[in-house]
């Protein structure tokens, strides 16, 4: 199993480019709405030509546009799951499933349907219609009639984003069992992190219609390389950044200087620490430990916002903390000493 | 009493919704998939017969199909002849229907999912496939609709039949003709008569025309009640 893809498209609102390569695993699309991640899967299936590029998927040329190769998306073998399923309704779901495999021959067409009718759950609706099943059903049909074509990649674009929270978290483990079975390559998109974590093995990162590089998801959360990846895994804390020696930097907006584990390069611009990350400390005696002010105080179901200002220097940026419920012991204009860990500050 | 122009418009009117409606179909679904420059200048064209008086239609349709011009001269290596016979009415009829199945047709493939049409391009159906087992019946409250108001638009056709078919009794009078024509000759009663059965026939219409776009509507799931 392979993918390779280096393509540009022009867009009036932006000039696509993405280059990577991919050889096994689910591969995550995470960036904000709009960035590229649709477009790419257009591309990748041949809905939408590029304006330059090479397309390759288990060796198989899709896209060559100095060969002038360009398969349709009929000849591609790509499954390729809407964000609303996008079923026939004026198909009944055998119909629905069985569509994609109607050259068969009929007793062969059967039985295969009729095995991904129940490894997918769906016995007793085959009569009926889109309209009558609920949304977890409906996406059961989408991936049946996805999956039962063989396809050489499944492409998963957004598949929870139009339903409740509870259903999400359902239809997710649902679909994560399904795709162990599946032995092809799988692009999932999401602008959700915390689903892109739980689902993907890698991810990459869109920024304004540019692929960044290539990430292994545990990588990515830890030591995220760039102000995309950075505020896109939901770091809160960002300062601008500068070297004053070997092992120290200068937060800019903090207003403090961080003794850090690893050599600093030259051009550091960002320094950047998660608000879960921060530790409260009863003095400064431990490195990076500085005087905090309470500033303002969120409650959110299980957790506390808190945001810190600096004590001394009070044109610093606000500094946010997150804290579970049980271990909340503040209350607002509290002087605190906050440590911000070494292992867990990055910089780039 | 004579009841011809009835059935030469119900003649007239059927022919011409069957050529307009193929017709209607394969263009509208040409052109919502069209992407060229020109489309604006296409719409407009097919749907100039819509906004034009019918009297600028029949002469339109009299200078190409009259005499000197080009199909009326290719007609006359046949030795046949198109103006003032009944083909002419159906001629007129096709023309000004035409844009009411064109734009309804065209409006409800317009507003297909278009998800819907690249899932069945990647699931491996060919276009053709896509066009008679997908988007026809995706779109089939509209072609409906489009096939009703088509009908009546020919029905009622006057100025453009008038003007290259002429009124000839037993031979081109429609219904809309045989009123005029029995009004200005001061016979109001036969006038209204003819009246009454178009109201009939109109009104009958988009009742069939309403029973049927909700019954497909409840096919697909969009109605539930």
């Amino acid at each position: 199993m392979s993918l390779y893809i280096n393509i540009e498209k022009h867009l009036p609102s932006f000039d696509l480019k993405v280059n990577f390569e991919h050889k096994s695993g689910i591969l995550g699309f995470l960036g904000a709405s709009g960035s590229g991640k649709s477009m790419s899967l257009k591309c990748l299936s041949g809905l939408v030509t590029p304006s330059k590029g090479k397309i390759i998927v288990n060796d198989k040329i899709f896209f060559d546009s100095e060969k002038a190769i360009n398969l349709s998306p009929q000849k591609r073998k790509i499954g390729y799951l809407f964000q609303n399923y996008a079923l026939f309704p004026n198909m009944n779901i055998i119909d629905n499933i069985e569509i994609g495999i109607s050259n068969m021959k009929n007793g062969e067409k059967k039985s295969l349907s009729k095995e991904y009718i129940e490894r997918l759950g769906l016995e007793g609706l085959e009569k009926h219609y889109p309209w009558q099943l609920s949304g977890g059903q409906q996406q059961r049909v989408a991936l049946a009639r996805a999956l039962i074509t063989s396809p050489e990649i499944l492409l998963l674009d957004e598949p929870f984003s139009a339903l409740d929270q509870h259903l999400r978290n359902n239809l997710e483990k649902e679909l994560m069992s399904i795709l162990k079975d599946y032995s092809g390559n799988v692009i999932f998109v999401t602008h959700d992190i915390a689903e892109a974590y739980r689902v993907c093995n890698d991810i990459i990162v869109y920024e304004n219609g540019v692929s960044l590089e290539k990430r292994e998801k545990k990588d990515l959360f830890k030591r995220p390389k760039n102000l995309s990846e950075t505020t896109l895994t939901g770091c809160k804390n960002i300062s601008k950044a500068k070297k004053t020696g070997k092992y120290t930097i200068y937060a800019e907006n903090w207003g403090h200087e961080y003794i850090v584990k690893n050599e600093v390069s030259e051009n550091v611009q960002y320094i950047c620490i998660r608000a879960h990350d921060i530790e409260v400390c009863v003095n400064d005696e431990t490195v990076n430990t500085f005087p905090y002010i309470i500033d303002n105080i969120i409650e959110n179901p299980f957790e506390f916002t808190v945001y810190m200002k600096n004590h001394t220097n009070h044109l610093a940026n606000i500094i946010e903390y997150k804290v579970e419920k049980k271990n909340m012991k503040f209350s607002l204009k509290d002087t605190v000493y906050l440590t911000f860990p070494q292992n867990n500050m990055f910089y780039f | 009493m004579d009841y011809t122009p009835l059935w030469i418009s119900i003649k007239t009117a059927t022919i011409a919704t069957i050529i307009t409606f193929f017709l209607g179909i394969l263009i509208s679904y040409w052109m919502s998939n069209f992407k060229g420059k020109s489309k604006g200048l296409i719409d407009g064209l097919f749907t100039l017969p819509l906004i034009l008086p019918p009297t600028v239609v029949g002469f339109f349709l009299l200078i190409i199909c009259g005499k000197n011009g080009p199909v009326g001269k290719l007609l006359e290596l046949f030795n046949t002849s198109l103006i003032f016979s009944w083909a002419a009415t159906v001629l007129a009829a096709i023309v000004v229907s035409f844009p009411m199945m064109y734009r309804t047709t065209r409006s409800a493939f317009e507003q297909i999912d278009i998800n819907i049409i690249s899932v069945a391009r990647t699931l491996g159906l060919s276009e053709f496939k896509i066009f008679y087992k997908i988007a026809i019946p995706l779109a089939m409250p509209g072609i409906i609709g489009g096939l009703v108001l088509s009908f009546a638009r020919a029905m009622g056709e006057f100025g453009a039949t008038l003007m290259i078919a002429g009124n000839i009794p037993g031979r081109t009078q429609t219904m809309p003709l045989a009123i005029f024509f029995a009004a200005e000759g001061g016979d109001m009663q036969k006038a209204m008569l003819w009246v009454v059965i178009i109201v009939t026939l109109s009104l009958f219409l988009i009742l069939i025309l309403n029973y049927w776009s909700e019954v497909q509507l409840k096919l697909m799931g969009r109605r539930t009640k």
